[in-house]
């Protein structure tokens, strides 16, 4: 029941708060509440078990992140609003529309196979006994997936270079 | 006699220092005596020859150098002919008088020049002296030729040098145009002659003269048809019209009075003129076997001697007087040997030079006299200033007027006779010149030696000082030393003078008619000539018929000499007692004096047919030319542009217009499509959502209503 | 009220993807774009982990981890992109970056 609570609750925060992120007007009211969306996630992460993943959440988004995200609102400080322009071409309509109809579709489609088999399905579903979950996804990134890992290391070092080359005052 | 061949060249030798290295180097005096050098040995050469010839049992001689042209076979009227010309040169009476008229003339005229060329600068002088001896060379090339070519060589020699001493004082236009007249007209008459020669090559396979003779002397005379031997005597008469200056090819004539004096004298009154007669003369064999040719030539000599007399009583330039009574005595020479009285025609072209080249010195003379002024108007009691050329230049127009015991009365009276016997109508055209010639012979000589002086003043020493300074100073000053009133010329040019009034006065008497006591001499000493070899004694026989009795001859005579004392009568009248009468008469027969003054307006006929039809013809063919030849070619560069323009066009709108087509269908076509390509990454976007949004709702659809 | 089912999750999931994707197409600020590129990326993280929970398989979960790498490295480079632009552009408006367009 709790879970069901904390789900409820965390989903209305998150859903609220996204469409915070992505209507308001002030990109700095944006970011805040793209950190607090983040957080969120993080505590339904939690709900789900997965401690691990909450902490990287909290710490790679909420703290690296979208503390990025804030130099950068702060460093590009435009003397005029930035979304004055407006080109007559954009089919921001049409993209809402759709993206509202595929919402409708797809959240149709869940509802309506988990409704026929929901019987079969949710059986072994329930609290999962499994703790110490953080050590075992420590055992599997550093056993079955260590070559993706350090490739995703790799990733991240080739992406700072890039950022550093790209911010560079002379480019 | 077998240096005969030298004759011809020792002038060649002269002309060739004097032109290749006398021009650069020579001075005056070097260059005259250079020239005169090779023409007295040249005239010695050609004494000595006619001293052999006349010793000679068979006067013949030929001498060949060598080939010319080596035998070459050509077509002839019987199969293939050898056609050679040798270098070969023949003395006989004829040739052998020629070679004395040319070379002592041409000598005296040389001695003559080179007193009267003296104001000319060295180079000019050098230049005339070389023209001169190559003349001379010629000449005797033409005279001593033994076949038609070599003769020809010296033909058309002479017509060069002619042009060139015509047209010797070149920065004048008159002069210029004068000699490209005379070269002009003469090439009318050579053509006919190449055609001749052409035509004796193609009969009889020869053109040896001699050959050629023999050859027609086996034909029969066509006396009722005009055959092949009519047409070559045809054609070499139109080259004699043209040498000779007779009707219609007189016209060059006394426009090449141009020239120096000393020219004048030599070619065209002694020599070069003659060549006609003497080429006529040459060929008497074949001529006389043409007798309709015959009658053609005799007509054409008389007319033009009528007219060209005619003319000459009204001119007032004291040369053209003179170069109308050459044309006059050229026609007697015609008409002489038109009646068949060839030697007659070669006696009076003997007579004849030394007199006219006696009145063209003589003139010359009284030009240089009176500073280059021509005109008789101008002149007058000159007798007193120049008594030497007043006493030789009144014998020779006593012996050209014909008073007897004067060389041309007897070469005159021959051809009179002659012609009388032949046809009494030309008989009286002659005599009528006979009247005329010794009217304005003696006209000139009135207007030039007596009356009063009618000339400009000049200056003398003591008085008249004044008037000289500011008035005719720079018109004086042109020759090298101002003029000082007419004066006696110096002694080399009186002494050919005196040498020439001899001759005028005693040639005659080689050839005095058997009606005076005399034995024709030169008739019989050039008689071998005008016959073939075989046809010698024939012809002898027919000459004894044709004869009036002594005493007819006579009257004639009497006649002639008796229309001659009337002309010198009538211009002792008209010009030295009554002055004013012969104005008087030109007032009163203004007409006629115009015609004769305007020559006949012989040259404005010309002017208007020939000159402005070979104008109007080149007009006609330029315009053929521009209209329809350069048209074709316009016509052409005008079809290929325009079908290049309807290529380009095919081109333009046609394979661009398929290919613009094509693009522009590209490019509407594309219009629909581009305008999804905004730009915009979010359209992108959009349709990429659109793509997802259509898989969805197919598996919504396959999933739940299928 | 009901148990919880991933199909729960799978519909928060969609509806935090499509909010992502409205604020994509819809906005012109391309900070606020980013910012909704992210919370795509936070809602297929939530599909992944609720999933891997159901299956009990912690191979979504390390997937998880991989995406939140590759969203740390993508972040980086797009601000880089973003600043680099604005530099010589002075805008951050989509509607003008418009340079590379035909």
């Amino acid at each position: 029941m709790a879970e069901t609570i904390a789900f409820y609750t965390l989903s209305v925060l998150i859903l609220g708060l996204a469409v915070l992120v992505v209507t308001a007007k002030n990109t700095v009211h944006s970011v805040v509440s793209l950190v607090m969306t983040f957080l969120c996630v993080a505590a339904l992460y939690v709900v789900l078990e997965a401690e691990f993943l909450a902490v990287i959440q909290i710490l790679v988004y909420a703290g690296g992140i979208v503390v990025l995200y804030l130099f950068v609102v702060m460093l590009v400080n435009v003397g005029r609003p930035p979304e004055e322009h407006r080109d007559p071409r954009r089919l921001s309509v049409l993209g809402l529309g759709l993206a509202g109809a595929m919402l409708l579709e797809v959240a149709g489609i869940v509802a309506y196979s988990y409704s026929r088999s929901t019987s079969s399905v949710t059986a072994p579903a329930g609290p999962s006994p499994v703790q110490g979950n953080t050590e075992e996804l420590g055992w599997l990134l550093y056993t079955d997936y260590l070559i993706p890992f350090e490739l995703a290391s790799v990733l991240l070092l080739v992406a700072m270079v890039g950022a550093i080359v790209l911010a560079r005052r002379d480019l | 006699m077998d240096l005969i061949w030298l004759i011809p060249v020792l002038p060649g030798i002269g002309a060739a220092l004097n032109g290749l290295l006398g021009i650069r180097y020579f001075s005056k005096p070097v260059a005259a005596a250079i020239a005169c050098a090779t023409m007295a040995a040249a005239l010695i050469l050609s004494i000595f020859a006619f001293a052999q010839l006349l010793g000679a049992e068979h006067r013949e001689h030929v001498v060949t150098l060598g080939h010319w042209i080596p035998p070459i076979p050509l077509q002839t009227v019987d199969g293939l002919g050898a056609f050679q010309a040798p270098w070969a040169f023949r003395l006989d009476p004829l040739s052998g008088m020629m070679i004395l008229i040319v070379t002592g003339i041409g000598f005296l005229i040389h001695l003559y020049s080179s007193s009267y060329m003296g104001h000319e600068p060295r180079g000019a002088y050098v230049r005339f002296f070389c023209y001169l001896n190559l003349f001379c060379c010629f000449m005797l090339t033409l005279v001593l030729g033994s076949t038609f070519l070599v003769m020809f060589v010296g033909w058309e020699g002479v017509g060069l040098c002619s042009y060139l001493l015509i047209g010797f004082w070149y920065h004048k236009k008159s002069a210029a145009d004068a000699g490209k007249k005379a070269f002009i007209v003469n090439r009318v008459g050579d053509f006919g002659f190449v055609l001749g020669v052409f035509l004796i090559f193609f009969t009889f396979g020869t053109i040896d003269f001699r050959e050629v003779a023999e050859a027609a002397s086996h034909m029969p005379v066509e006396g009722a048809a005009f055959g092949v031997l009519s047409t070559i005597c045809l054609l070499l008469f139109v080259g004699a019209v043209g040498k000779s200056a007779q009707i219609p090819l007189y016209i060059w004539l006394p426009d090449a009075m141009e020239g120096p004096t000393p020219v004048s004298a030599l070619i065209h009154a002694a020599t070069m003129v003659t060549a006609g007669v003497y080429m006529v003369g040459r060929n008497a064999v074949l001529f006389s076997h043409a007798p309709m040719v015959m009658t053609t030539i005799a007509v054409v000599g008389g007319v033009t001697a009528l007219m060209a007399a005619s003319i000459g009583l009204v001119q007032t330039d004291i040369k053209k007087v003179l170069a109308y009574s050459t044309v006059s005595q050229l026609g007697y020479m015609f008409l002489a040997t038109g009646v068949g009285a060839f030697a007659a025609g070669a006696f009076h072209l003997m007579t004849h030079a030394f007199f006219k080249a006696l009145l063209f010195l003589g003139s010359g003379s009284v030009i240089h006299a009176m500073n280059d002024e021509q005109d008789m108007r101008k002149m007058g009691n000159m007798k007193l200033y120049m008594p030497i050329t007043y006493v030789t230049m009144f014998v020779g127009a006593l012996a050209i007027a014909g008073v007897p015991g004067l060389s041309g009365f007897f070469s005159k009276d021959e051809i009179l006779y002659r012609t009388f016997l032949a046809s009494p109508l030309l008989w009286g055209l002659a005599v009528i010149t006979a009247g005329m010639t010794a009217f304005y012979m003696f006209r000139l000589i009135f207007m030039t030696f007596f009356g009063e002086y009618r000339g400009p003043s000049w200056g003398h020493d003591a008085e008249g000082h004044a008037d000289q300074k500011d008035g005719d100073h720079a018109a004086d000053d042109h020759g090298a030393h101002a003029w000082h009133g007419p004066h006696e010329s110096p002694t080399l040019m009186t002494a050919p003078l005196m040498v020439l009034a001899v001759g005028a006065a005693v040639a005659g008497y080689v050839g005095i008619p058997a009606a005076l006591g005399g034995s024709n001499a030169i008739e019989h000493f050039l008689e071998p000539v005008y016959v073939a070899e075989s046809a010698a004694h024939a012809e002898e026989g027919e000459h004894a018929v044709a004869h009036l009795s002594h005493a007819a001859e006579l009257g004639l005579m009497a006649f002639s000499v008796l229309i001659a004392g009337l002309g010198i009568a009538l211009a002792y009248h008209l010009y030295v007692r009554r002055p004013k009468r012969s104005e008087e008469l030109a007032a009163n027969w203004a007409g006629a004096h115009r015609v004769l003054t305007n020559k006949y307006y012989v040259d404005e006929a010309y002017n208007a047919t020939v000159i402005k039809g070979t104008m109007s013809g080149a007009r006609g063919l330029w315009a053929v030319d521009r209209n329809v030849v350069d048209g074709a070619v316009n016509g052409a560069g005008w079809l290929t542009r325009a079908l290049a323009w309807v290529s380009h066009v095919l081109d333009k709108y046609v394979v661009d217009g398929l290919i613009n087509l094509v693009a522009w269908i590209c490019a509407e076509g594309s219009y629909v499509f581009r305008r999804g390509q905004t730009g915009l990454i979010q359209n992108y976007a959009v349709a990429s959502l659109f793509g997802v949004f259509a898989c969805v709702t197919v598996y919504l659809v396959v999933r739940f209503m299928g | 009220m009901m148990e919880i089912t991933p199909a729960h999750y799978t519909v928060l999931s969609a509806a935090l993807f499509s909010i992502g994707v409205i604020g994509v197409l819809v906005r012109r600020n391309i900070i606020i774009i980013f910012m909704a590129i992210e919370l795509m990326l936070n809602a297929v993280n939530i599909n992944l982990v609720a999933h891997s929970q159901q299956v009990e398989n912690l191979v979504g979960q390390a997937f998880v981890v991989f995406v939140i790498a590759v969203a740390a490295a993508e972040a980086a480079v797009g601000l880089g992109i973003i600043l680099a632009f604005y530099r010589n552009k002075e805008t951050v408006n989509i509607d003008e970056m418009n340079v590379m367009r035909w």
